[in-house]
């Protein structure tokens, strides 16, 4: 889906060209086929010929979507038939493509959020589900749904599945090698006690060697990385697994809250990456992450960093830009439906994708996002915070040009969606003429 | 009146704020007395119940207007407010403004540079919006950093907002509270220029009107006082809000004439700021909310607008209408699904204008001539000149219906036939109102075909539904063409069928078309009967000794002719190998134009929400009114079919031979003594952990995992002595209804109950029940089930399987809320979206979201389940036709 739909950003202008000739088309192309039927008498090779020339034409013509194209080239690849039949085949299938277009004025959006609302009340509202990975909880069902078009900033539980190097996808250690480097390892979780020597007026590290071993640390490292974080504040002194640091600045006040700091210095993998899982899949070994952090692991060596998945949207849109987020937007939602055996067309869930990210930014579905920013200052007093937007809008003396759909509910007027959104009208002084 | 006779269109609205003019202007009437009514019980001249603001007793005429109730709307009075009184709501607005103008020349605290550059970007928008909003608001932190004015070169000062209306103007020597003259002094002083660039828009609104020196009195109609049964009157928040206003207003002007001192009249001023503002809000932060004698808040202009319950939401989004029902819901399976059966009761009340014209003039009469009480009557009739008679007050009607003439209308009673809208809440989704065709029936129930219930959610355990009688003629033509339930058979959520078989229909198919099943003569001439069919018996299958029909042949007359499909059915056992059209348990349907040739029918066929089924191909092929003449008739045929043979369930079908059930007692036996041992393990301190995980996780899983193990292999035993004979058996895999573990719950072991995904660990400390020893991680002592539901629960199985089943049930009740509300969200951000005549997707004002919906333009309800064309099909239908020459 997401590689159709990038290329489609740049094909609307085609189409648009292309829908001008639509109506003349299909009396041209049963003119072709009726030409073809005199020539009966076909070689294959003749007939080969001819399929390539009409099936390049009909791609010219981007009359069915590539997708559809594609489906038909394929199957009609193992089959042989008449230039007639191959004719109609396409015939058929373009007609049943124009038969199955939206028809305008069609409340795309109203169908879209029923169609993902509905099966929401279905939905499992228990919030962790091990899914694929054991030891890693995901956010599942209704509550990532509801994450995912709130378009959080943190979203419950952010994880990454990262895939290696193609040259050292199957090698075992060297994963677990570069599971370490990610791993976010904290002087607190390698330390068996961080204390306060008062007769040192230092804080004292007691580094856990088993632990140290297990991370591929050494008390240097450790050392090096606090010396960084707390600069000129004061001083570190390393011994076998012990690391003293004497602050600059000697009361007690000051050791306390340097020892607080340095238990949460980082010592060694990715900021926010708490946990890596290492897991064996056809691709060879396959990272999870508990946590995320896009762009600092993409700069990892040894990974793939084409093959790079992230569920934080975000991160997404901050290092990869908008039409990543779009679709990872329309993935993670989709995800979540058919893991809860939801059957939702991916076209809603598009519509939503699209809508949250038309403006270039990802806008929440909310009064914060999408609800928030409408015209009408009449629909956003009906949706949420009434007073404010009434308010507002009487003191920057706005002018509602009623052309949404609560407005229109609110005067009690025809909408303007569906039969709604067109007007007939009939020329009175054209009847009287004819009865008279 | 017949809709599309109105011509007048509310083009645009425009907001602003009433000057102190507007008010006086458009008040009938000053408000002084803070009282309502006097001894007699008549409203007191300019007191808060004035006359001449209008009438809400009936008889009396206005006024004002000289209206009765009814027709006069009310009229606003005024009161002269002693002291200028700031406006709540716009405090805040007030304060950025003022920190943002100079305290001196009240010019705007900017350069000319900056004005000059500022103006040339607001010419980039002609219309207020979001995007001037914007820029106001960058203006407005620019100029609040200004230290001195750039005009008269006046040192600026902080200014604190205290909520909800102080504003302290904090200098070198301490903090100053303006006054409201002060700000408003201020205010007034600023230019229709500044004030645009403000984000104030001078035309509509000035931000010193914002600082009130009259305020509107509402017209009674919008304040009813409401006369109690002991004659006693009890008057509406917002009169009462009034009165304190007038009151406290009065003393404080008297205070000011006689030259009281300043200290009164600032308490007082302060006080009749609070009862201003809690008449505008009573919710604002920072100060009580007045209340009501009974210690209740009052209700006042905000709380009538905000909320679910509130105007907006409440009376302007929803509205009540006229011609609708609403009554308890109950099945027929004789009724076609396009159908719905309506009391008499109810048709007698519901009308349909109809226009006479020569040609149904006859008609018109006599059905006014039955009049209201008879069914097939009419209640009113509408002469040319617009006067409507009531036909319940005519003394003879015979007089009134040899008048009727062409150009009348006659609302006569809802008859069969005609079109309504039904309903089931909560309208989740558009097939939850469709439209049906009406049937007249006895008794008190809506009657509604089987097939429905799927996209109402309806069942018959007291559910009601609501029934909308369209008045036009346009919309009886829409609801017939779009939104009538035939149209509506595909989902737009997945582009398959949503309607279809459930329960019994389903059973009964498997029933009828399975290998087994052959009918004489005479029972398919009764079945083809029920069904409908018209047209000629094909040969019987088997000729002698007596004349057999098979199954598969009697459901084959009544697919279309050229359809074909082939799939698993849902018995289908998901063997490794498929052996396809030699399938053992015959689960491999084909249908080869139209025949049913392999394979039995069950809930994969035609069942409800089934895609890519032999009724979603019916549908897509043949269309919508053959695939509804599909389902109605196959359905009474299926009905009678399961009537006439019998289909139940008993307790002898979940009853196991003696030595199965010794079998499952061993299983579980086993089980529990496995469980034992990794509690063994796990004290001893030997068990290994999982990656990622505690000790005690790990045992949990375990034990989860050796439970389930033992439950499985129980029901699997279970399943071995239920033979396929077996109702439940046949309900489970049809899909008709339950499943397999119902089943062995049934029958076997009803198996670990949980809560949050775990054992049940909470109760008392460290145990779950008094019944257990403290720290006992047993199987029993957690919540495992033994017992079958066939054979009992014990006391403590009972408790447990009731606490497992009370997580359900929050959880439902949860769920409904929040996804009620991610619906509502999603609804009100997307509903403005419309696919225009080019093809694309816009909001309301015109944005472009999608160049093509869905990027390829496919509606998916349009769609084979989201594929936008069937290329098999397509190819199939060409080739096809080579075969057949």
């Amino acid at each position: 889906m997401s590689k159709k739909s990038t290329t489609t950003d740049a094909k609307p202008k085609k189409t648009d060209s292309g829908s001008k000739s639509k109506t003349k088309e299909p009396t041209q192309s049963k003119k072709n086929s009726s030409v073809k039927k005199t020539t009966k008498t076909d070689s294959a090779a003749s007939i080969e010929k001819y399929i390539e020339k009409r099936l390049t034409e009909m791609k010219e013509e981007h009359r069915l979507p590539p997708k559809v194209m594609n489906e038909l080239e394929t199957k009609l690849k193992d089959l042989t038939f008449t230039k007639k039949e191959f004719d109609e085949i396409c015939d058929t299938v373009i007609d049943s493509y124009e038969r199955a277009l939206v028809e305008p004025g069609e409340a795309v959006g109203t169908v879209a959020a029923q169609s993902i609302g509905e099966p929401g009340t279905q939905m499992t509202l228990r919030t962790f589900h091990y899914a694929g990975v054991a030891e890693l909880s995901v956010t599942q069902g209704l509550p990532r749904l509801i994450e995912i078009v709130d378009a959080r900033n943190n979203p419950s539980t952010p994880t990454m599945r990262i895939e290696l190097a193609p040259e050292l996808a199957n090698d075992r250690s060297e994963a677990r090698r570069i599971a370490r480097n990610i791993e976010m390892v904290l002087v607190e979780s390698v330390a068996s006690n961080v204390s306060i020597d008062l007769l040192r007026q230092a804080i004292d590290i007691r580094l856990d060697s088993e632990l140290m071993e297990d991370k591929g640390l050494t008390t240097d490292e450790v050392g090096k990385a606090i010396q960084e974080k707390i600069k000129a504040k004061g001083e570190v002194e390393v011994s076998e697994n012990v690391i003293f640091v004497y602050p600059a600045n000697e009361t007690l006040a000051e050791l306390q809250r340097l020892s607080e700091k340095i238990r949460d210095v980082r010592v060694k993998g990715i900021n926010n990456i708490t946990h890596v899982v290492i897991r064996k899949e056809a691709e060879g070994y396959v990272l999870y992450t508990e946590g995320s952090n896009l762009e600092d692991t993409l700069e990892v060596e040894g990974i793939n960093p084409d093959k790079v998945y992230t569920n934080n949207l975000r991160e997404i849109n901050e290092v990869l830009g908008i039409e990543a987020t779009r679709n990872a937007i329309i993935h993670e939602a989709m995800n979540v439906l058919t893991e809860q055996g939801m059957d939702v067309d991916v076209r809603h869930i598009i519509l939503v994708a699209d809508m949250m990210t038309a403006d270039g930014s990802i806008r929440q579905i909310g009064r914060h996002g999408i609800s928030g920013s409408k015209n009408s200052a009449l629909a956003r007093a009906a949706f949420e915070v009434t007073i404010k937007h009434l308010l507002g809008a009487g003191i920057a003396g706005t002018k509602d040009p009623l052309r949404g759909i609560t407005e229109n509910v609110i005067l009690g007027q025809l909408i303007p969606l569906g039969t709604g959104s067109i007007d007939l009208l009939m020329n009175p002084q054209g009847i009287t003429g004819k009865k008279r | 009146m017949i809709s599309g006779l109105t011509t007048k269109k509310i083009d645009s609205i425009e907001f602003g704020l009433l000057s102190p003019e507007d008010i006086r202007k458009m008040s009938v009437a000053q408000i002084v007395v803070a009282d309502t009514y006097d001894e007699d019980g008549y409203p007191i001249e300019s007191g808060i119940m004035d006359p001449r603001l209008g009438v809400i007793d009936p008889g009396q005429r206005c006024r004002t207007c000289g209206n009765r109730v009814g027709n006069c709307p009310g009229h606003f009075g005024h009161i002269e407010l002693a002291r200028p009184i700031m406006h709540a709501g716009y405090a805040k607005v007030i304060h950025k403004v003022l920190r943002s103008i100079c305290r001196e020349c009240n010019r705007i605290l900017l350069t000319d540079e900056e004005i000059d550059y500022y103006n040339r970007m607001f010419k980039r928008y002609p219309e207020i919006g979001q995007k001037t909003a914007n820029l106001s608001k960058d203006i407005l932190k620019r100029a609040a950093k200004a230290k001195t004015c750039p005009h008269c070169e006046e040192e600026q000062l902080k200014l604190k907002l205290e909520k909800p209306t102080s504003i302290f103007e904090v200098g070198d020597a301490g903090s100053v509270r303006l006054t409201a003259i002060d700000i408003r002094a201020r205010l007034e002083n600023i230019s229709d220029d500044d004030y645009r660039l403000l984000g104030i828009n001078p035309d509509a609104a000035r931000l010193e009107w914002a600082i009130m020196t009259v305020l509107p009195v509402p017209p009674v109609t919008v304040r009813p006082s409401i006369t109690l049964e002991s004659g006693v009157r009890s008057e509406d928040d917002l009169s009462h809000k009034c009165i304190d206003i007038i009151r406290i207003n009065q003393r404080l002007r008297e205070n000011l004439d006689a030259g009281a001192p300043q200290l009164i009249v600032e308490d007082l001023w302060e006080l009749l700021q609070y009862h201003v503002t809690t008449y505008m809000d009573n919710g604002v932060s920072g100060i009580p909310p007045a209340r009501h004698r009974s210690g209740r808040a009052l209700r006042t202009l905000a709380q009538r607008l905000k909320g679910k319950e509130g105007r907006f939401r409440s009376n302007l989004s929803g509205k009540r209408v006229d011609f609708s029902a609403r009554t308890v819901i109950s099945p027929d399976p004789n009724l076609s699904m396009n159908e719905v059966g309506v009391p008499e009761e109810i048709a007698r009340i519901l009308t349909i204008p109809q226009r006479v014209t020569e040609w149904n003039i006859e008609e018109m009469k006599e059905l006014v001539l039955r009049g209201p009480d008879t069914h097939p009557g009419a209640n009113y009739l509408i002469r040319t000149d617009g006067r409507r008679v009531d036909l319940r007050f005519v003394k003879d009607r015979t007089i009134i219906s040899d008048t009727i003439e062409p150009g009348f209308i006659v609302e006569r009673h809802l008859d069969s036939g005609d079109i309504v809208l039904f309903n089931r809440q909560p309208s989740l989704h558009r097939m939850s109102i469709m439209a049906h065709e009406v049937r007249v029936m006895p008794y008190r129930t809506f009657r509604l075909s089987l097939y429905v219930c799927p996209p109402y959610n309806a069942d018959f355990d007291g559910d009601e539904m609501n029934l909308h009688v369209p008045q036009s003629e346009e919309a009886r033509a829409e609801a017939r063409v779009l939104m009538r339930v035939q149209e509506q058979i595909l989902s737009p959520r997945y582009g398959g069928p949503i309607i279809g078989a459930l329960q019994d229909y389903i059973s009964a198919a498997f029933l009828l078309t399975r290998k087994s099943s052959l009918y004489t003569e005479n029972q398919v001439n009764q079945l083809l009967a029920t069904g409908r069919f018209t047209g000629t018996l094909p040969d019987p299958s088997i000729i002698a000794p007596v004349k057999l029909w098979t199954g598969k042949q009697i459901f084959s007359m009544f697919i279309p002719e050229g359809i074909n499909i082939s799939f698993k059915a849902n018995v289908c056992r998901k063997c490794n190998v498929c052996t396809k059209e030699d399938c053992p348990y015959d689960s491999y349907v084909v249908i080869r134009d139209g025949e049913l040739l392999f394979g039995v029918v069950d809930e994969k066929a035609f069942g409800a929400g089934e895609p890519d089924s032999l009724f979603h191909r019916i549908i897509k092929e043949k269309g919508t009114t053959a695939a509804r003449v599909f389902m109605d008739s196959v359905g009474r045929l299926l009905i009678r079919l399961i009537t006439d043979r019998g289909f139940s369930l008993g307790l002898n079908d979940v009853t196991l031979p003696r030595e199965a059930q010794q079998r499952i007692k061993i299983i579980l036996q086993e089980a529990d003594h496995k469980v034992n041992q990794l509690i063994e393990t796990y004290k001893r301190g030997e068990l290994d952990p999982n990656p990622g995980q505690t000790l005690l996780e790990t045992l949990e899983q375990r034990i989860m995992a050796t439970l389930a193990e033992a439950r499985d292999s129980a029901g699997a035993v279970a399943g071995e002595h239920l033979g396929l004979e077996n109702s439940a058996v046949i309900m489970a895999q049809t899909g008709a209804r339950g499943s397999r573990l119902n089943l062995s719950q049934m029958a076997a072991v009803v198996g670990q109950q949980a809560v949050r995904g775990e054992r049940i660990s909470r109760g008392y400390i460290g145990r779950t029940l008094p019944h257990f020893e403290r720290g006992n991680l047993g199987a029993r002592a957690r919540g495992f089930v033994t017992s079958s539901y066939k054979s009992g629960l014990d006391p403590i199985e009972y408790w447990f399987h009731a606490a497992g089943g009370r997580e359900g049930l929050v959880d439902t009740a949860v769920r409904t809320s929040t996804s009620g509300y991610m619906q509502r969200r999603l609804m009100t951000a997307l509903q403005d979206l419309k696919v225009e005549t080019d093809g694309t997707v816009r909001t309301a004002p015109g944005r472009i979201v999608q160049f093509k919906f869905g990027d390829d333009g496919v509606d998916p309800s349009k769609s084979d389940h989201g594929r936008s064309v069937n290329i098999d099909i397509a190819i199939e239908k060409v080739l096809g036709k080579r075969i057949k020459e």
